[in-house]
C-alpha cells in the first residue's frame, strides 16, 4: 500500500504508472464525469422519448376546471399528483414532489459541505455531513415510496376504458390506480413512463446511498486520514449531484410541463 | 503506525468564504424552485409558461453543475469535454419531438 502510493509519487513523469493527470484531474474524477456524461445520456434518452409518446398523443383541450382523467388524453399532472400524505382527498397539487424537490437539493449542498470538511482534513466535520446527506438520500427514497404507492393503489373516481383481462377485451372496465398495462390516470404509457423515468432515477438514489455509506463507513475508520487526501468523498459527490441534477429535469419535465 | 500518522493530520479552520458561496447557491436553487411553483399555480398552460419552465430548469442546471460539482473552477479543455457532446442531446430532442407530432398527425 504504502509503496505503490510512493511509487507513483516518486515518478511523475511515468505516463503510464498514474503520475501524469490530464486536463489536472485525477483518473478517478475524470472516470466519473465520463460515466456522468454517459449516465446523462441516458436520461436524456429517457425524457426525450417521453416527450415524444406525450405529443403523439391527445392533450386536453377544455377548460383546466373541468378536466377528468380519460384514457383518450394525456392527464395534466399537477391533477394527477395532487396528495400529500395523511391528508386524505384534499386536492393539493405538487406539493408533496415540491418537498422532495428541496429534501433533495439540501442533502447535494450538505455534500458539498463534506467535501469542503474533507478539503480541511477535518474527519468530524466530514462524517457529520455526509450522514446528513445519506438521511436526506433515505428521506427521498421514503417519499417516493410513499408517492408510488398512492400512484398505484388509486384513489376517487374510477376511469372507464376497455381492458384486456385474461386474454378477453373487457368493455366499460373501472380502472382504479395504475399497472404496466392500464391506469386511471390517462393512457398506459403514461403510467410507464412514471415508473421507468421516477423508478430510474430512483435506483440512482438508492445506489447513491449505498455508494455513500459505503465511504462514510471509510471515512469513520480513518482510511483517507491515512491516506492524506478526502479524494473518494468528492466523486462520490460527483454522483449524488448529479442524481439532483437529474431530479430537476424529471421534476420540470414530468410534474410541471 | 496508524494512530502515529493520524495523529500528523492538522484540520484546518472553516473555510468561510466557500461556506458561504455554498450557501448562496443553495439559497438561489432555493427561490428558482419557489418561483417555478409560484409559474405553476398562477399560468395557464402554454408556450410561455413552459419556456419559463425550461428556463428555470437551465438556471438550476447551471449553478448544480458549476458550483456544486466544481465543473467551473475546473481546466477549460474538461468543461469543453464535458459540455460539447451535449449537443447530440439538443439534437435528440428537436428530432423526437417533430417524430411526435408526425406520428400525431398519422394518429388523429
Amino acid at each position: 500500500m504504502e509503496t505503490t502510493a510512493s511509487a507513483v509519487q516518486d515518478s511523475p513523469q511515468n505516463l503510464w504508472g498514474g503520475g501524469m493527470e490530464p486536463m489536472k484531474v485525477s483518473y478517478g474524477k475524470l472516470m466519473m464525469w465520463f460515466f456522468l456524461l454517459s449516465d446523462a445520456f441516458t436520461f436524456s434518452a429517457l425524457l426525450v422519448s417521453y416527450g415524444l409518446v406525450r405529443y403523439s398523443h391527445a392533450a386536453f383541450t377544455g377548460d383546466i376546471d373541468t378536466f377528468v382523467f380519460s384514457v383518450k388524453y394525456w392527464p395534466i399532472p399537477e391533477k394527477v399528483f395532487d396528495g400529500i400524505p395523511f391528508l386524505h382527498g384534499v386536492h393539493i397539487p405538487l406539493v408533496f414532489v415540491g418537498i422532495m424537490t428541496f429534501i433533495l437539493i439540501l442533502s447535494s449542498v450538505t455534500m458539498v459541505l463534506a467535501v469542503e470538511a474533507g478539503h480541511r482534513m477535518d474527519r468530524k466535520g466530514v462524517e457529520k455531513w455526509m450522514l446528513w446527506t445519506i438521511f436526506g438520500g433515505v428521506t427521498f427514497l421514503g417519499c417516493q415510496a410513499w408517492e408510488w404507492t398512492h400512484f398505484i393503489v388509486g384513489t376517487g373516481t374510477p376511469t372507464i376504458a376497455d381492458a384486456f383481462i385474461n386474454g378477453n377485451w373487457v368493455n366499460g372496465f373501472e380502472v382504479l390506480g395504475a399497472n404496466l398495462s392500464i391506469n386511471q390516470y390517462g393512457p398506459p404509457d403514461f403510467a410507464d413512463f412514471f415508473f421507468f423515468i421516477t423508478g430510474f432515477h430512483g435506483f440512482h438514489v438508492f445506489s447513491g446511498i449505498m455508494i455513500n455509506t459505503l465511504i462514510f463507513y471509510n471515512v469513520g475508520l480513518g482510511t483517507y486520514e491515512r491516506r492524506g487526501h478526502y479524494e473518494m468523498v468528492e466523486k462520490v459527490g460527483l454522483y449524488w449531484h448529479f442524481v439532483d441534477l437529474v431530479w430537476v429535469f424529471v421534476f420540470t419535465f414530468f410534474y410541471l410541463v | 503506525m496508524a494512530i502515529d500518522e493520524t495523529s500528523k493530520v492538522v484540520v484546518q479552520p472553516v473555510n468561510k468564504e466557500k461556506v458561504r458561496r455554498i450557501v448562496r447557491v443553495a439559497i438561489i436553487l432555493g427561490i428558482v424552485t419557489t418561483f417555478e411553483f409560484i409559474v405553476a399555480f398562477t399560468m395557464h398552460s402554454g408556450t410561455l409558461r413552459t419556456s419559463l419552465f425550461i428556463l428555470m430548469t437551465i438556471v438550476k442546471a447551471f449553478y448544480i453543475v458549476s458550483e456544486f460539482m466544481h465543473l467551473k473552477y475546473e481546466k477549460k479543455m474538461l468543461i469543453w469535454t464535458i459540455m460539447i457532446p451535449t449537443i447530440f442531446v439538443i439534437w435528440l430532442i428537436i428530432a423526437l419531438i417533430y417524430e411526435g407530432g408526425a406520428i400525431y398527425d398519422v394518429r388523429f
